[in-house]
């Protein structure tokens, strides 16, 4: 097992932004912090079946996928509409000119 | 596709990676539903990216270790003692301080995922979080403290405790000798994250 040198926080900012909106979401009462360890220990057991997760990158996917099926099964969001602003997200990076704000279309 | 850095063709905006764009299209939808304020995001944020972090657990070690009326505080009621110094925990979080003695090393995982006493040490280390540690920590503690240096007398004991979503473990190291009359600065200087997850020992005294 490696060690990093220094304390490793968050590797990608998306991975400090999907953290803070689980905790966010918990801290608003729309689940308690135990079903999202229970749902996310099940995951990352899945995620490790066939090789050993690093604690990294890997962590955060299986956080990602977590909350994504999570906020399904509550009806908080669906992965269906999540896909089509995924979607949209993506046309106005790709439609925007560089250093202008990206903005979904209203 | 090859990128030739025909900047004309490629004038858009540099597009973000799968999942930052899955986790904005999560935040999207949540915050115009009204089920999560940007706001309490950017609390959440703040706080475990600038402000907390293992020098607060790292106060609360060096404390207990000046003052044994607070040390007893802590081992009864670690939540009271945290608020004593003014650390909030989160709510239905119960922390509980285990003690290291000349017979007994605590040692702290996370067998489901990944719990941790974020308001004392901030978010965990890659390592913690890995298959590897999760898995070997309580199979051969000994072993996984011998790759991280840590060599215990054999007559010392080494406990494991795993946490859950409603207990969170920190270890108190024990405190380096000839460090007699220090104040508390200086005795913090000296806690190391790993000394408090027990994966590693505080400083010695006479470190440079």
């Amino acid at each position: 097992m490696t060690r990093p040198a220094a304390p490793s926080q968050f590797d990608d900012p998306w991975q400090a932004q999907v953290f803070a909106l689980t905790v966010a979401l918990s801290d608003a009462g729309h689940f308690p912090w135990t079903d999202w360890a229970q749902a996310f220990g099940a995951t990352l057991k899945r995620h490790g079946a066939n090789r050993a997760l690093d604690g990294g990158a890997d962590y955060f996917n299986a956080w990602l996928e977590t909350l994504e099926s999570l906020l399904e099964q509550r009806g908080l969001a669906g992965q269906a509409e999540a896909r089509t602003i995924r979607a949209a997200w993506e046309q106005a990076y790709l439609s925007t000119p560089h250093g202008q704000p990206v903005k979904l279309p209203a | 596709m090859p990128h030739d850095h025909a900047h004309d063709d490629h004038a858009h905006s540099l597009l973000p990676s799968d999942p930052a764009l899955r986790v904005k299209a999560l935040e999207t939808i949540l915050v115009s539903k009204g089920l999560v304020d940007p706001a309490a995001m950017e609390v959440i944020l703040d706080t475990y990216e600038r402000k907390v972090g293992p020098h607060l657990g790292a106060a609360l070690v060096a404390r207990a270790w000046a003052d044994p009326a607070f040390a007893a505080a802590l081992s009864d009621n670690a939540n009271a003692a945290m608020q004593a110094l003014g650390i909030s925990g989160r709510q239905g979080e119960h922390v509980v301080a285990v003690e290291n003695t000349p017979a007994t090393h605590n040692m702290v995982v996370c067998t489901l995922c990944s719990c941790y006493p974020w308001p004392l040490l901030g978010i965990p280390p890659g390592w913690y979080k890995s298959d590897a540690y999760r898995a070997r920590a309580v199979r051969e503690p000994r072993k996984v403290l011998a790759e991280f240096g840590v060599t215990l007398p054999a007559g010392q004991s080494v406990r494991v405790w795993d946490s859950t979503a409603e207990v969170r473990y920190l270890v108190i190291p024990m405190r380096p000798e000839g460090t007699e009359g220090w104040d508390q600065t200086r005795l913090a200087a000296l806690v190391t994250r790993d000394s408090m997850i027990g994966t590693g020992l505080p400083h010695p005294a006479d470190a440079p």
